[in-house]
């Protein structure tokens, strides 16, 4: 028998639909490979093998019934950022411990309510603040992908590496993740993976735990570019719930797959091009120009002159949300309490001994910036600039352009433990540099893997849409996908 | 601009963090380096310019002003470390 993991959702759902595999079936093989690999590679945090059985049985039902949802009886991983009732949700923090929600998040029910069937909760950066998911309580993950001839183990990415792991060693058919600077992006694109963030206000944010509310999205993390279509249609919704979730109908995402590009517009920003840019990347990105050219786009030079102040404003506004969200963890109302002398000294001991050191960097920061006489000279400032970065794109989509095309990272995976990231902070947020403009203007951004650079590790390019235009990205995302191939990490654990 | 260890010390109690004197000189650094960074704000000109309050320009949604949920206090008090009879329990604060 083939090894049922190494099925993509679009075949095991046209097997299950045959009623050539079950659902129990595929979900024990997915059982099983968490088993033997999740203590090399720490994707999971907890999983969930009993409750999966069960979801997986009543999927068999429906199917044998005619009664299957778009996604019955497919496996997948929930980052540990969505709330499912009654089950592990903390963030990867310390100070969230043993905290189980009574109530679903918005998007991990809509999955529930295609058939989708949960394995676990998956391993990430502590409260979505990091590119390497070292900052997680539960440790750091290993990214599957190793180089060439060498046995160091590499990251992931971050915030979202359980999910980006987990979905390239094939421990769930995908994975639901989520992105406030990159933290979709930037781990799919180390692992050779298909991730999207989708425009803000697309998938509904209730019921995930908030770091900064004005650009947190959920988006999936999946093995090509059809399966990410697949599960953003049912993680997207309108949802009543959510104030910012706006009410334009979910379109069938899967459709765009496949339309020829003749007649789009390819917009290359000249800002992308860094000093200290790996040359594998830059022609990385010339190779992606071309497949598209080849496609029948036609592909223009544009410029967003505001590019190099999104990752300083990010870190004004994102650290200044993150201050204001993560107030509620006082030690009262869930997770951890450690006793003070007085309601005061509880809650101080309680956040310091709750809270990694990147987690409580950002909060000071972010109290900094959003304290009395500073105010104007950091958030004001930054949320204008904001505005500025927003309006080089409206102005370039304005002008026609219909998509744009960037390397997705400035390099490709790097070591567990990097010294150079350690010592520095800024050196780490640097890897959202091409991401994190995408969030500041809310649009909808997918990373693709386009290639292996000369280790033999995977690079991702990445395509930015107009808002609401997900469909634009699948559609020219599949042509760089059936330009390159696709990459599976050789198995070493 | 730049922090020093007292407004360090300083922002940590507003926002309800201990720190010790390691943790507060470790941190100025690791502030600093951030501020500088973040510094470069300062040379874009935002004359005229808005801030930005909405990321898509929507009008917030409303909905009657009628209770639609509720009689859940013993779900909200589940994850609490200490509950008692449906109240959160805290350390005593009026003398």
């Amino acid at each position: 028998m083939t090894d049922l993991t190494a099925l993509t959702i679009a075949e095991a759902r046209e097997q299950l639909n045959a009623k050539a595999i079950t659902a129990t079936e595929l979900t024990g093989a997915y059982i099983q490979a968490i088993e033997n690999a999740n203590e090399a590679l720490n994707a999971y945090i907890v999983t969930t093998p009993e409750k999966a059985l069960e979801m997986a049985k009543a999927s068999d039902a429906r199917l044998a019934s005619g009664n299957a949802g778009e996604l019955e009886g497919i496996p997948l991983g929930i980052k540990d950022l969505f709330g499912t009732e009654g089950i592990h949700t903390q963030a990867a923090s310390h100070i969230l411990d043993g905290f189980k929600p009574h109530y679903e998040s918005t998007v991990t029910a809509n999955l529930w309510a295609d058939g989708a069937v949960m394995l676990g909760k998956l391993n990430m950066d502590e409260f979505a603040m990091g590119s390497s998911n070292e900052t997680s309580y539960y440790g750091p993950v290993k990214n599957p992908w190793r180089a060439k001839g060498s046995n160091a183990d590499l990251v992931p990415g971050g915030s979202s590496g359980g999910s980006a792991a987990a979905v390239a060693a094939r421990l769930c058919a995908g994975a639901t993740a989520t992105d406030t600077g990159g933290s979709i992006r930037q781990p799919a694109a180390f692992t050779g993976t298909v991730g999207i963030k989708p425009t803000y206000g697309r998938c509904s944010r209730w019921g995930v735990v908030a770091f900064a509310s004005s650009l947190d999205q959920a988006g999936p993390i999946a093995r090509d570019v059809r399966d990410a279509a697949i599960l953003l249609k049912s993680m997207a919704s309108v949802d009543a719930k959510d104030t910012t979730s706006v009410d334009i109908a979910v379109p069938d995402y899967e459709s765009a797959i496949g339309k020829p590009l003749a007649g789009l517009k390819i917009g290359v920003p000249k800002e992308y091009r860094v000093d200290g840019m790996p040359e594998e990347i830059e022609k990385l990105w010339q190779q992606g120009i071309a497949w598209l050219k080849d496609a029948g786009a036609s592909i223009v030079d544009i410029s967003l002159p505001h590019t190099k102040y999104a990752l300083p404003a990010y870190y004004i506004v994102a650290p200044a949300e993150a201050s204001s969200n993560l107030a509620r963890y006082d030690g009262v109302r869930y997770g951890l309490r450690v006793p003070g002398k007085d309601i005061v000294d509880m809650y101080e001991r309680t956040r310091a001994t709750g809270f990694g050191e990147e987690v409580k960097r950002r909060i000071m920061i972010g109290t900094y910036v959003l304290s009395a006489g500073y105010y104007d000279a950091y958030y004001l400032q930054a949320q204008k600039v904001r505005n500025l970065i927003k309006k080089d794109f409206e102005d370039v989509f304005h002008a026609g352009v219909d998509a744009i095309l960037t390397p997705a990272t400035p390099s490709a995976a790097f070591g567990i433990a990097d010294q150079d990231m350690a010592a520095d902070p800024v050196k780490m947020y640097l890897n959202d540099i091409f991401t994190v403009t995408v969030n500041m203007a809310g649009l909808p951004g997918i990373a693709v893997p386009a290639g292996l650079d000369a280790r033999g590790l995977p690079l991702g390019l990445q395509l930015i849409g107009r808002p609401f235009d997900e469909e634009t990205l699948f559609q020219t995302a599949y042509v760089i996908e059936q330009a390159a191939g696709k990459f599976h990490a050789p198995k070493w654990w | 601009m730049s922090v020093d260890i007292s407004t360090v010390k300083r922002v940590a109690h507003l926002a309800r963090i201990a720190v010790t004197e390691d943790d507060a000189a470790r941190m100025t650094g690791q502030l600093n380096t951030i501020l500088g960074f973040v510094e470069q704000l300062n040379e874009v000109n935002v004359d005229g310019v808005e801030p930005m309050t909405s990321v898509t320009p929507m009008a917030m949604k409303k909905r009657p002003d009628v209770v639609d949920d509720g009689e859940k206090a013993a779900d909200i008090v589940a994850n609490a470390p200490i509950h008692e009879e449906n109240f959160f329990v805290v350390p005593k604060v009026v003398e």
